[in-house]
């Protein structure tokens, strides 16, 4: 039989109804099931979520650090795009 | 090119910017994590097995739900621990192959044995103190997956080191048999875990690059003294003492003076010739041997589940 590692998988854990998944680490398991019932033995111990999503790590695609400068680039120079660009009378309520 | 790169890390550094997994890092400051990283998840790991030796013998029912808790815990940091190393390139089978092989270490605590249930009261005040001290500092290490790791383990850690504390005040509060094995229990565990900080700043030639890449925050000494002073009060609560007869307070540096460690001691069990190596060694490797029917049947299953899916599909 071979050696192979069971795949790796990402956790994300909604702590309370109402709020996101969030990233909270990963695991290996050998079907999403196994990594389901790892993840909440790991990452559940003390009530920390009302759901968990698995997702095999190999499915994720990130973007490149190396990148960041000109990924990030075009929101750059758009400081129009916050609302305290906008100078208002002190005058003017609700807004 | 190589040294533009290494400037814009030590300035992302001294920013306090975390390094990420999929940043460019000089290849010392990978290697140095991974040794540091998988070193504590085996820890962790192998920490389990001192402890797990009384979870059949507590003496009750709460003590032994809290037990198997703790130890639980502690192969959940394994986890946690590990999956950072993972994000540095190394795999898991791969450490576990350094773990079992002896190349790679683990912390020398846990090749003591744990003779009496005091060992356990003992083993949660100052092993797992100790570890406290250490791990509080880590939750700001300048590698993400690491800090992230480490503030998920502090969290947990805090009960491990109390319900050690309760063990040890309710022997003290016990018959004398019962005060006599507690102060038994801490003249055994104390000077193992005051060199649970690691050599002497002197002696540790690696400490000085490790904290200008902001991996370590304090030196080993730094850490030791702070842990020192702590105990040195909190021994007066359990009525009992700590085994060393130079401890005393010095209004001068307002820290505890304390008595020479035997590092000869250290460093005999960091070379395997501690009480229990040999045998934490075996159970470790045994464990994995004897559980590879399981990750092979495993697979096995999900495979054919797969292939189900894939024809039900079609």
């Amino acid at each position: 039989m071979s050696n192979t590692e069971w795949p790796l998988w990402e956790v994300f854990i909604r702590s309370k109804q109402g709020l996101d998944h969030k990233h909270v680490g990963s695991l290996h398991a050998a079907d999403a099931q196994m990594a389901i019932e790892n993840a909440r033995d790991v990452y559940t111990r003390r009530m920390e979520g009302v759901s968990i999503w698995v997702v095999e790590s190999q499915y994720v695609h990130a973007s490149n650090p190396a990148e960041a400068g000109a990924l990030y680039d075009p929101a750059n120079d758009k400081a129009y795009r916050h609302p305290t660009f906008y100078n208002l009378p002190d005058k003017v309520k609700h807004m | 090119m190589e040294k533009d790169f290494e400037k814009i890390f030590q300035d992302k550094i001294d920013q306090e910017i975390k390094i990420e997994p999929k940043d460019w890092m000089p290849e010392k400051y990978r290697q140095t994590l991974i040794r540091q990283i998988s070193q504590h998840a085996h820890s962790e790991i192998v920490g389990m097995l001192p402890e797990g030796n009384w979870i059949t013998r507590a003496p009750n029912l709460r003590r032994k739900a809290i037990l198997l808790a703790k130890v639980q815990d502690e192969a959940g940091h394994g986890l946690y621990l590990y999956s950072a190393a993972e994000t540095l390139g190394i795999s898991r089978d791969e450490m576990y192959d350094q773990l079992h092989s002896g190349k790679a270490k683990y912390s020398s605590i846990f090749n003591y044995p744990t003779l009496s249930w005091a060992d356990i009261g003992a083993i949660g005040w100052l092993v797992d103190g100790a570890a406290i001290m250490n791990q509080v500092p880590l939750c700001r290490t300048s590698f993400g997956p690491y800090a992230r790791a480490m503030v998920r383990i502090c969290k947990e850690e805090s009960f491990h080191q109390r319900q050690g504390f309760e063990i040890l005040l309710t022997l003290g509060k016990g018959t004398e048999a019962q005060k006599r094995m507690a102060q038994d229990a801490i003249d055994r565990w104390w000077w193992p875990s005051i060199m649970m900080f690691g050599p002497t700043d002197d002696e540790s030639p690696n400490t000085l690059q490790s904290m200008k890449w902001k991996i370590k925050r304090f030196t080993n000494d730094e850490l030791r003294q702070k842990f020192i002073d702590v105990c040195a009060e909190q021994i007066k609560v359990l009525g009992l003492v700590i085994p060393d007869k130079d401890l005393k307070w010095n209004g001068s540096t307002g820290h505890y003076d304390f008595g020479k460690i035997n590092w000869d001691e250290f460093w005999q069990v960091v070379q395997g010739n501690g009480p229990c190596n040999k045998q934490r060694l075996e159970t470790r490797k045994k464990a994995w041997e004897e559980g590879a029917w399981v990750r092979e049947a495993a697979t096995a299953y999900a495979e054919k589940r797969k292939q189900k899916q894939a024809v039900t599909a079609a």
